[in-house]
């Protein structure tokens, strides 16, 4: 495995020329400028609000520097609240090229597409020379979410995934799994996991805060497909969730944006803190990418069951299909068929598939949904609270 | 909590606990006799699509619905054994299910 070294020591295992659009106003022109160059490393993400937010000024910052990027255009329409100096600062000083068009002193959208898309091109031209370094297992940060989940995700999918985190964190790799609202009534099961005492009261109270959070919301974090497919409440959604997160010891609790300072398994705290604001904490399967992103995960394996066909800007999306019906419906979008767990195939069997297409990927394999061009990207508002010094044991 | 480890498609309904109420088909399983994974077999009176669960005993309105051991919600009304077990007579202890009345009962 080789990856591409960075100045904070991180390594990459993609080289994207990121394209960022600092409010929706400038979406159209970043999309335009990067749309041509796509097929080359070309990606756009962006944050759509014209109110400033810390929360989001964070997560651009860390993915504007995230160890997938090798450069960065942003695409500001001007009169926005978005804090582009500070952004652009935090990516120059990391060592990337960047550059910034102002839509409004850039001649408009015609000429700010133009010298958009002849920056972008000539920043693929140069990181085409990049050297690449060696990079070990134990190197990765890996992230797992689930999506369009169903009731074989419980039986097949996740376990699966969960046996190939526990090699992942057996060989030095730090592995993140999140979404405190789908872990609902599995809060007792999971605290017994943590180092310490201090943490496991910490795992606690941040599934505490999910469940009320979404109990003012008025919904848990279920769709209705995920009925459709036989799973009947929040409590059966969240035991199949769990899974994912294998058997190893809990090593610390993050929230997004915060990078696992060294090897093992992570919980990502996704609930904003305080009174309910901006609305839901996810709002769908991309924005929980986007934060295992923020959080420094080179890939995210993702099962499904229903069938999500999703990608991601920036880190590979493996697509673990749990629901061998769908796997044959859908085959051309899925990387690992782990539903043959119901007809047969030892758990373990899938669950070194996994690891090793995580390996082969991180050394530079497309995934489905890389080959298919996907990239979907999300950010929207939060707010958080500093996590606690019980959260990162030692 | 328990995931199975080496499964037969003889079976079609799945115990993932001893402590469970209700079976988890695994294939799509019509009315009649259908055969456990791990032993036995029950009389299935609704018609269930893979992933749905079965009630493995008659369970009583209020009691806990368990799977994989533990409990995932409340029954709503007394449910035979055989019987389907899904939103119509269960409900979380933790907040409401949404759901679409017209793709709820499976995708047949």
């Amino acid at each position: 495995m080789r990856g591409y070294l960075r100045s904070d020591g991180r390594k990459g295992i993609r080289n994207h020329v990121v394209v960022a659009y600092l409010v929706e106003c400038a979406h159209h022109v970043a999309r335009e400028i990067a749309t041509p160059l796509r097929g080359q490393g070309a990606q756009v993400i962006g944050f759509p609000g014209c109110y400033p937010n810390a929360y989001a000024q964070q997560m651009m910052e860390r993915l504007c520097t995230h160890p997938n990027v090798g450069a960065v255009l942003l695409v500001s329409l001007g009169c926005e609240s978005f804090n582009r100096f500070q952004l652009a600062k935090t990516i120059s000083d990391s060592g990337r090229p960047v550059e910034t068009i102002v839509i409004q002193r850039s001649g408009g959208t015609r000429s700010s597409i133009a010298s958009g898309r002849e920056w972008v091109a000539s920043q693929i031209d140069a990181l085409a020379a990049a050297e690449t370094v060696p990079m070990d297992v134990s190197e990765l940060i890996v992230g797992t979410v689930c999506g369009g989940s169903d009731g074989t995700s419980g039986l097949t999918g996740n376990p699966a995934v969960g046996l190939a985190f526990d090699r992942l964190v057996a060989s030095g790799a730090a592995c993140i799994f999140e979404e405190t609202g789908e872990l609902i009534g599995c809060e007792g099961i999971m605290a017994d996991r943590a180092k310490t005492p201090e943490l496991a009261v910490e795992l606690r109270r941040s599934v505490e805060k999910a469940a009320s959070y979404y109990a003012t919301l008025g919904y848990g974090s279920f769709a209705a497909g995920n009925a459709e497919g036989g799973l009947s409440s929040i409590e059966e959604k969240s035991m199949g969730a769990y899974a994912k997160s294998g058997s190893s010891q809990i090593a610390g609790l993050i929230k997004p944006g915060d990078i696992p300072p060294r090897g093992g398994l992570y919980l990502m705290d996704v609930v904003p803190d305080g009174e309910v604001r901006f609305g839901f904490p996810n709002i769908n399967d991309t924005a929980e990418i986007v934060e295992m992103m923020a959080s420094g995960a080179h890939m995210t394996l993702f099962v499904t069951a229903r069938g999500s066909v999703v990608g991601s800007a920036i880190s590979p999306v493996i697509k673990v299909c749990a629901n061998p019906e769908t796997y044959e419906r859908m085959a051309d979008d899925m990387d690992v068929n782990a539903g043959r767990v119901l007809s047969g195939t030892p758990l373990s069997e899938l669950g070194d598939e996994i690891f090793d297409l995580t390996l082969a990927v991180a050394s530079g394999a497309p995934t489905k949904s890389e080959e298919l061009g996907h990239a979907e990207f999300i950010l929207t508002y939060k707010s958080f609270e500093p996590i606690g010094p019980a959260c990162l044991p030692r | 909590m328990s995931a199975p480890q080496n499964l037969s498609s003889a079976h079609k309904l799945l115990r993932l606990s001893t402590a469970d109420n209700v079976l988890v088909a695994t294939t799509q399983v019509e009315a009649g006799l259908a055969s456990i994974n791990g032993g036995g077999v029950i009389e299935v009176i609704s018609p269930v699509t893979l992933g749905h669960k079965i009630a493995a005993r008659p369970i009583t309105r209020g009691e806990k619905i368990i799977k994989y051991g533990v409990p995932i919600g409340s029954a709503t009304t007394d449910i035979a054994a055989g019987d389907h077990v899904h939103i119509h007579n269960m409900k979380s202890d933790y907040t409401p299910t949404h759901a679409l009345s017209e793709t709820a009962a499976g995708d047949r």
